[in-house]
């Protein structure tokens, strides 16, 4: 098997694909060099991790990307068609669409961020501890996790906010609430799948506990269906995010979240179609990019669960 | 045995575009076959099935077929368009697969699979074929063919679901029948029973056979003539009767390693190989 | 995938608990009971639990004193909780899910009058998913890596990206507002809406009962956007799941087998292949359909469809908690029924399954 990269240096190079890694980090690394060729090949798949990567930069840098301040109103400049002043043309409160695209990044990052970082744990958790210790446990934790999953995620999402009141936090929230189940049913067959081998075995024979086991030994082989799946559902609550905020339930006015964007433009739609077009376009193209992404991942992290 | 020719092959080259380069799975084989049973034997990789699926334009879409000539009676085998491969396939080639669990389709019952095998081929109205498809049922000896007629194929045991196989690929009276590996999957008792009634069949309707297999026992027993395939190379073409007599090393090489009940009681040999025999 | 398979554990098959075809249905019975008990119970955590003041939740800020206190004495609120959680159950098995603020209807009342509007909605748009999907499906299979199959998965990509209500706007303004191809929101126009008797409560079918053809274009001329925006969803899904079957089917040696009898290659799709793909498919389907239900809620404002999703969300909109939990559990019920019934029906269809 041969490599043709020439952007790496040589000696850097022949360290990566060594047949015979040194040490744990170097086998390490060099698996993850493998991976990232056979990723950068798939070129949709780079499309995804530029629109992810630019989602990110966007967010940091928004202070400097942003022409204006998305929050100052100016009633004489309502809805202007885009233009050189405005590039994507102003709300009906005169307001910069642009900069309200770019600050809003930071509200659609927020937001899928902390769910993923709430939802994926709390599914790592049950899913490993269902799948490890079987029986009643098991029993249990699966039909929580099927109630949940029985559920169409937007329709509970709103069901819990409209308890809970908008707002971000509680959005977050409900989302979240939603989100965990899929991946404690990963996590479970994947622990099933490796419960069995010999090595988690022999580290019994030696002494570890079981929790250090699950941590230890376990969750890791979990780890690559997971992040594949926390990828590309990303994707989906993006959407989810974006309807509530349509509906009014998410960040509340005057944040700039997209979703509730589209909602302003709704009353313009005839003839000031932009101030609903763009924000939807935006969040088309941020979940299309989670979806290419996800859909690369899988292909060089999980090829079997593909198509 | 007759001397007429059926099957003529020429330099048969099947080669496959694989990510790793290409894959020279047939180099250059040559045989005639008449009305008579051929056997190929190789081990796994030696090109046995490859040329079995070529005679029958079967391979798969990233390989590409050459050949001198492969002509069977009057038609042209390298040259078929779809629509004249599909008068020859089935109607006048046939080819026995190796496992019934997977070569049959799942989700149809047994007695439609046989029917659509014979309709394709011949114009009769629902009732006929059906009693044909149990007639073909009986000759090879299922004992209830109503019932398996209207089983679906993960109902049946495995000489069963090859029996099944037999009839399906018979029905339609191919003048030649390619069986690629047929009892591999079968166990040693049931292996004899098929063999059996292929023998029956193949006897009293006159066709001529071509036998691939990893089994060279099997086929020394079976066939009238052996070809010795060894990488994509044909390394040895002789009589069944006269295997002991073989020349090239690698086919002695295999016939030492058959158990032999009367022979030396000491360990088997194994087969050393020799590069030189990949050249052929 | 759903709440009715069983795995074995380490080889060994569990000890059921009933055997047989009369076990195995009541396994199922069972198995949704649970899960349906398990919806009733969030709601309940949702209705009760989070609110501050759940009375307040139920009632509305505009109800009288009286009111306010009867309902607190119905909701039961000094019980303990697993007390309150036995009444609301009863309930709701009697089909009580409180009062609407909104309307001061029971709540049962309001969702069998706008239950039929979605349920038209999601039925034409999975059928245009259907007729549309699988074909789509199967040509990019067969077409593998040619453009074809490029086309198909980029629409079907779209439709994972894509926000339902954005691009119901974008369809309003483009077929309705700029090419008047279709008639705007509602599901009749203004003039015409109490004109029919709504026996059924799906509105093409009633003006079919009635013989009124103006008015059954009329609805026709209604239902086709929305169900268009929804079949674009349902037909991604569709086609992506039929073309990754087609692909897995195609590979397997029985095709093989059929292409050695000389069967030909329009047969071997479309009645091998194809016959074995359905199988899957079909949960598939059923499992998009429940999908639309959701769906359904974002288009039903845009295009002010009177069913469930628009009822849920004004519902929301205006604090009305008994419509909202009512509406959920409906919704679950409905989605978890699916969901079984697709399991069924696999084992039905797949030969192998069928012991």
């Amino acid at each position: 098997m041969t490599t043709q990269i020439s952007t790496a240096k040589p000696g850097l190079k022949q360290w990566l694909t060594s047949d015979t890694p040194q040490s744990r980090w170097q086998a390490k690394c060099g698996r993850a060099w493998l991976g990232w060729i056979k990723f950068s090949e798939n070129k949709l798949a780079m499309v995804g991790l530029s629109v992810v990567v630019g989602l990110i930069l966007v967010t940091i840098f928004a202070p400097l990307l942003a022409p204006y301040d998305p929050l100052a109103a100016d009633l004489t400049n309502r809805i202007q068609p885009p233009g050189a002043e405005h590039w994507f043309g102003t709300d009906q409160l005169g307001r910069d669409i642009l900069s309200r695209l770019i600050y809003g990044a930071q509200y659609t990052l927020l937001i899928v961020g902390l769910v993923a970082i709430t939802a994926a744990p709390l599914g790592l958790l049950v899913g490993t501890a269902a799948g490890f210790f079987g029986g009643w446990i098991d029993a249990v934790l699966m039909r929580i996790t099927d109630v949940f999953l029985a559920f169409p995620k937007l329709i509970l999402a709103l069901a819990f906010v409209s308890a809970l009141g908008p707002g971000i936090e509680n959005a977050i929230l409900a989302i979240a609430i939603t989100a965990w189940p899929p991946y404690a049913r990963i996590a479970r067959a994947e622990t099933i799948t490796v419960r069995k081998e010999d090595y988690i075995e022999a580290a019994r024979l030696q002494g570890t506990s079981n929790f250090a086991l699950i941590i230890g030994h376990i969750t890791p082989m979990c780890m690559s269906s997971l992040v594949v799946r926390v990828t590309l559902d990303m994707a989906g609550m993006i959407l989810i995010a974006a309807g509530l905020g349509f509906l009014g339930l998410g960040a509340q006015p005057p944040m700039p979240e997209w979703g509730a964007m589209v909602s302003d433009g709704r009353q313009f739609l005839l003839e000031q179609w932009w101030v609903a077009t763009v924000p939807g376009l935006a969040i088309f193209v941020v979940s299309l990019g989670f979806n290419l992404l996800g859909d690369g991942l899988r292909d060089v992290l999980d090829p079997r669960g593909g198509d | 045995m007759s001397s007429e020719t059926l099957l003529t092959v020429k330099n048969l080259e099947v080669t496959f575009n694989t990510p790793k380069g290409k894959v020279h799975a047939v180099r250059g084989v040559s045989f005639d076959l008449g009305r008579e049973r051929l056997g190929i034997v190789g081990e796994s990789g030696s090109g046995k099935s490859q040329t079995g699926r070529a005679i029958l334009g079967l391979t798969a879409a990233n390989g590409a077929i050459t050949a001198e000539k492969m002509q069977f009676r009057d038609v042209d085998l390298a040259n078929l368009t779809p629509k004249q491969w599909r008068k020859v396939r089935g109607a006048r080639i046939s080819m026995i697969m190796q496992d019934p669990k997977y070569s049959l389709n799942p989700v149809m019952t047994i007695g439609d699979q046989i029917i659509e095998a014979y309709r394709e081929h011949h114009k009769v109205n629902a009732k006929e074929a059906r009693l044909r498809a149990l007639e073909m049922l009986e000759a090879v000896k299922i004992r209830d063919p109503e019932r398996v007629f209207n089983a679906y194929p993960h109902e049946t045991s495995g000489g069963m679901g090859q029996r099944v196989m037999i009839a399906m690929m018979l029905i339609p009276d191919p003048e030649l029948i390619i069986a690629d590996e047929p009892t591999s999957a079968l166990d040693v008792t049931v292996q004899l029973q098929v063999m059996a009634i292929l023998d029956d069949l193949v006897r009293d309707r006159g066709m001529a056979l071509i036998f691939i297999s990893h089994d060279l026992q099997l086929i020394s027993s079976f066939c009238d003539r052996v070809l010795v395939m060894y990488q994509g190379h044909v390394v040895e073409e002789l009589r069944a009767s006269e295997l002991h007599n073989a020349k090239h090393p690698y086919a002695k090489g295999l016939l030492n390693c058959l158990p032999k009940m009367d022979g030396d009681h000491s360990d088997l040999p194994t087969l050393e190989r020799e590069a030189s025999w990949a050249e052929g | 995938m759903s709440a009715v398979t069983r795995k074995n554990r380490g080889g060994r098959t569990r000890a059921r608990l009933f055997s047989g075809k009369a076990g195995s249905f009541l396994r199922i019975v069972f198995s949704l009971a649970i899960t349906f008990f398990g919806l009733l119970l969030v709601t309940f955590l949702i209705g009760r639990v989070l609110p501050i003041d759940p009375v307040l939740a139920a009632v509305g800020d505009h109800a009288s004193q009286s009111t306010y206190d009867r309902v607190r004495e119905e909701m039961g609120l000094n019980l303990p909780l697993w007390q309150q959680f036995f009444i609301y159950i009863s309930n709701v098995l009697q089909g009580d899910f409180g009062t609407s603020v909104l309307t001061s209807n029971p709540v049962l009342e309001d969702i069998k009058r706008v239950f039929p509007a979605t349920l038209e909605l999601a039925t034409i748009a999975t059928i245009i998913g259907v007729i549309l999907g699988i074909p789509a499906g199967v040509f990019a299979a067969i077409n593998k890596g040619k453009w074809p199959d490029h086309v198909v998965r980029v629409i079907g990509l779209a439709g994972y990206s894509m926000p339902i209500f954005w691009l119901g706007l974008m369809g309003l303004l483009v077929f309705y507002m700029k090419l008047d191809w279709v008639a705007g929101p509602g599901r009749l126009d203004a003039f015409y809406v109490d004109f029919i008797e709504p026996t059924t409560g799906l509105m093409l079918v009633d003006t079919l009962i009635e013989g009124d053809m103006d008015l059954f274009w009329n609805a026709v001329s209604h239902i086709i956007l929305p169900a268009s925006i929804l079949a674009y969803f349902s037909l991604a899904y569709i086609a992506r799941m039929t073309r990754s079957f087609m692909l897995e089917q195609l590979s397997q040696e029985y095709i093989l087998t059929a292409r050695v009898k000389g069967i030909s290659e329009h047969r071997i799709i479309w009645r091998h292949a194809l016959g074995n793909v359905m199988v899957p498919l079909v949960t598939v389907i059923a499992l998009s359909y429940a999908n639309l239900l959701e769906g359904s809620v974002l288009t039903e404002i845009i295009f002010a469809w009177p069913g469930l999703g628009l009822y849920i969300t004004n519902s929301l909109l205006n604090a009305d908690m008994n419509a909202v939990l009512g509406g959920t559990v409906v919704v679950g019920a409905v989605f978890i029924s699916v969901n079984m019934l697709s399991d069924v029906l696999y084992r039905f269809l797949d030969p192998r399954a069928r012991r």
